[in-house]
């Protein structure tokens, strides 16, 4: 090499890192973004799948006109501000909310964002043939109008406190009308190419979609911000399991994002020690918690097992429930299943932080001895083969719940610590599909509930707590006359507690409503319907080049993929 | 021969209607739920009306005369329309459409042969080339060094499950050495000498831990099929004819030894179609064998029903096959 081309070359280099020192502020400067999801979505439209996979697959493309930050907060995403009564965007009466759609929003395709799409989206997901997965989202919507271009106008049926269901968070984006007008109804499902391939507003455009393979997504040329993404083309793998994903992030680099990694906590350590990424976690509204059986499971009952006709023999005394919880100690469990992607709660209503609850904290202490003092007071004795008894009744529980390695770890070590103060415990898993399936014709679901504690984790979408709280209402108690449909499995019924509900749906100000979700969650807890175990987190990795990743567990964990970049 | 495999193919209709039956039966009789995954967010109405989206209110009766109609009338006309361009009808057939990804399961599983048949196919050849050679010398010099080691070799082979050695397969080539790809790029297409050498990279992990576990199998086979020949009159007769051993061994032993193996690699030759379950979960290879898996667990019944037929379907053909090579191989074997 000469020495010209030797200073040529020197010079290059100079100014590919003054590029790289300015932020690379230019659209698809830093190639490829390698993407691992191993539950592989199976298309892009999450308004017929409901998974979190196709969800977070589909936010790349698809966008909501608000979504939340890593903190929980709502920030205006395709609008200018959140309508709110202090601004006028919403009414008086909490009957109506008014979106304005920001200027110069285009769809990938150039064409305009406009209210009518919005419209389109409302009349595609209602629409009772389509089967639409994310309908409770539109929940008590009358109407929406396009006032004009830019002006979406909500209606409720009746006074909405909160209003932020439609066209908020990664559960409800716009789609194009352009595109989906053919898609209504029983047309829905048919539309292979438009579910696999929608056009959005986003930093993304689909390129190519292998179902429950591979997706592969270039940058979107119309997207509303110049400099963004930074990212070229991004592929988006999916298949295999969680640790091999990790492994393929934190050892040996292929990858540069790796989601859902529910593994043991030691493994992912190990992995990370690796020093090719690091694992990022985040906590939004998950607990894994035992629901406790209010009825009796008992067989010889026949078709009326499982049903508020017969009171269970035992666990409707708070003495036994609160024993039960005390004889847990949670660090363990988080220790030996969940490392940074849980922590103990003594809450099934953790966050966010206004909502959370800090009367319950007596069960954060491991406490065998005040568990045995509590039995032996309420007249539980312990019996010769180390089972407690009271008047011929035997402490005996089948506790059981869905088939996953973590899970199971846990009912072995609860089954211990369980028999320790004599309670005799009986494990039992069954397979998610059907545990969580609402198949009428197994006796194995989650809602029939024929055991005496079963154990799963839920949350609720947003920040929201109002349909969460109003899951343990009289009303939603699944028995054989609603189909076993229902969300309140311990089977809890308190007049008090359903006069709560109707008042949070009436109550807007936040504080009034903080105050009135704490109050159930203590009655829940006080009552022993359910004893919350571990707050979980999401768990992802990333590779030590990625930046700009915010771990966010309230939307999409890709809410803010324009923003990422390559480090040098 | 001809009359015996026409017998045989007409025979194997009502085979496979009754197995239709029995596989629609079992699949929709199990408890499972296809919006059992499902996030427990979304409320059980809304789970409902997804249900009855999908045609899950119908009878039984109904739904299996639909899925035969679909099976064996539309996708054929619309599969034989794809190959020629030729139009039956208004060419608006309902198809059989996985209910994961809204889209017609027969393009899923053209989208995925590829991979399998590569991946697969590429390990059953490995298989054999490795597997015969060394069947014939064990058998050949029994007792001998090369004997031991194989047997060893092939008893490791047969014990150890292919998601170990495919897991210490990645730990040692990917984490350590970073040699191969840990995962398979299906995108991956070969234009040059360069993304041709991608593609084997990325192969060979995968076919290697499958052709290690079938050529195992393989080579006990034909060692124990060579020893019986060996000991057999017609091979003192042969060599008492002044034939070298070489032609006693290749030409007389070996093609009547190839009976049994062939009947095992025949009847192996739908399990490549079938993919490998677990080996394509651990390479990400995406196959057939993944796509079962994923309808399994989310319960997507046309998906999972489909498949399985047709790997019905591929093992009730082979079998025949197999049947008709015996006569090939072995003249004295007659089916009239």
């Amino acid at each position: 090499m000469t020495r010209i081309g030797l200073l040529m070359g020197a010079t290059a280099l100079v100014a590919a890192g003054a590029a790289y020192a300015d932020g690379h502020s230019e659209r698809g400067s830093d190639g490829q973004l390698n993407i691992i999801y191993w539950q592989a979505p199976s298309l892009l439209n999450p308004y017929l799948s409901g998974g979190t996979k196709e969800l977070e697959a589909a936010s790349l493309v698809l966008e909501p006109l608000a979504r939340y930050d890593e903190t929980g907060t709502m920030v205006p995403w395709l609008v200018d501000e959140i309508p709110t009564v202090a601004n006028g965007g919403v009414s008086e009466d909490l009957t109506q909310i008014t979106w304005t759609i920001s200027e110069g929003i285009m769809w990938s395709d150039g064409t305009p964002l406009t209210a009518a799409d919005a419209v389109f989206t409302w009349q595609y997901c209602t629409d009772p043939a389509g089967g639409c997965a994310q309908l409770s989202n539109y929940n008590g919507v009358s109407n929406v109008e396009a006032v004009d271009d830019s002006t979406i106008r909500i209606t409720f049926d009746e006074p909405k406190p909160f209003p932020y269901g439609p066209f908020v968070g990664a559960q409800s984006p716009i789609l194009q009308q352009a595109q989906f007008a053919d898609c209504t109804g029983e047309a829905a499902p048919t539309c292979t190419e438009e579910n696999f391939a929608p056009i959005g507003t986003g930093p993304f455009i689909v390129t190519d979609f292998k179902a429950n393979d591979v997706a592969t997504f270039e940058a979107n040329e119309n997207y509303r911000v110049a400099s963004q993404p930074a990212f070229a083309t991004v592929n988006f793998k999916g298949g295999g399991d969680a640790a091999s994903a990790a492994r393929s992030v934190l050892e040996t680099g292929e990858f540069d994002y790796a989601w859902n990694l529910q593994v043991e906590p030691e493994i992912l350590t190990q992995m990370e020690a690796a020093g090719q990424g690091e694992v990022v976690s985040a906590f939004g509204t998950s607990v894994e918690r035992l629901m406790v059986n209010f009825t009796n499971p008992s067989a010889d009952l026949g078709d009326e097992r499982g049903t508020v006709a017969h009171p269970h023999p035992f666990l409707t005394d708070t003495a036994v429930t609160r024993a039960l919880s005390l004889a847990i100690e949670r660090n363990i469990l988080v220790e030996a299943g969940y490392g940074a992607a849980g922590r103990p709660t003594c809450n099934v209503l953790p966050a966010p932080e206004v909502y959370a609850s800090t009367n319950n904290d007596w069960c954060l202490e491991y406490n065998p001895d005040e568990a045995n003092r509590l039995l032996d007071e309420a007249g539980w004795e312990m019996g010769d083969d180390g089972v407690r008894v009271k008047d011929g009744v035997r402490l005996s529980v089948l506790y059981q719940t869905s088939t996953n390695s973590v899970r199971q770890g846990t009912q072995a070590l609860i089954k211990q610590m369980w028999e320790a103060i004599g309670v005799e415990t009986e494990l039992r898993n069954i397979d998610g599909s059907v545990f969580f399936g609402g198949d009428q014709s197994s006796p194995d679901t989650f809602q029939k509930f024929f055991a005496d504690i079963e154990m799963y984790t839920n949350n609720f979408d947003g920040t929201d707590p109002e349909a969460y709280m109003g899951n343990w209402a009289c009303s939603e108690i699944p028995s054989p006359d609603n189909l076993w449909l229902g969300n309140n499995m311990p089977r809890f019924c308190s007049e008090e507690y359903d006069a709560m509900v109707v008042e949070m749906s009436q109550t807007a100000a936040l504080e009034d409503r903080a105050a009135l979700a704490i109050a159930m969650n203590d009655m829940l807890m006080d009552a022993g319907a359910i004893i919350p175990l571990i707050h979980r987190g999401g768990v992802s990795a990333r590779a030590a080049s990625l930046e700009g990743v915010k771990m966010n567990e309230w939307d999409s964990e890709l809410w803010n993929i324009a923003e990422w970049s390559r480090a040098e | 021969m001809f009359a015996f495999t026409i017998r045989r193919l007409l025979i194997s209709i009502p085979t496979l209607l009754a197995i239709s039956f029995i596989v629609f039966a079992i699949l929709d009789l199990a408890p499972s739920d296809p919006t059992g995954n499902l996030p427990l967010t979304i409320p059980p109405e809304v789970r409902q009306q997804i249900r009855d989206s999908l045609g899950l209110d119908e009878p039984f009766p109904v739904r299996y005369a639909l899925w035969l109609k679909q099976f064996f009338i539309n996708e054929p006309l619309n599969l034989i329309e794809g190959w020629t361009g030729w139009q039956f009808g208004d060419g608006d057939r309902l198809r059989v459409t996985s209910w994961a990804t809204r889209s017609p399961v027969v393009d899923l599983i053209i989208e995925r042969l590829p991979q399998t048949l590569w991946v697969v196919g590429m390990s059953q050849v490995v298989a054999v080339i490795i597997a015969v050679p060394i069947g014939v010398i064990s058998a050949y010099k029994q007792y001998s060094w090369f004997d031991q080691i194989g047997t060893f070799v092939s008893m490791v082979g047969f014990s150890i499950p292919t998601f170990f050695t495919g897991l210490v397969f990645i730990v040692f080539f990917s984490v350590q050495l970073q040699w191969f790809p840990s995962i398979y790029d299906t995108n991956h297409e070969v234009t040059d000498w360069d993304s041709f050498v991608f593609q084997i990279k990325q192969m060979i992990m995968p076919t290697m831990v499958l052709a290690l576990a079938t050529a195992a199998q393989l080579s006990r086979y034909m060692r124990a099929s060579m020893l019986d020949n060996l000991q057999q009159d017609y091979v003192r007769t042969a060599r008492s004819k002044g034939l070298t051993e070489r032609v006693v061994v290749t030409i007389h032993v070996l093609r009547n030894s190839m009976i049994p193996v062939v009947t095992v690699i025949a009847l192996n030759i739908p399990t490549i179609f079938g993919g490998a379950i677990i080996t394509e979960q651990i390479f990400r290879v995406n196959g057939i064998g993944q796509l079962l898996i994923i309808g399994i667990q989310g319960a997507d019944i046309p998906l999972v029903q489909t498949l399985t037929f047709i790997f019905a379907v591929l093992i009730v053909l082979f079998n025949l096959i197999a049947d008709v090579l015996y006569g090939i191989l072995d003249p004295r074997i007659r089916y009239e």
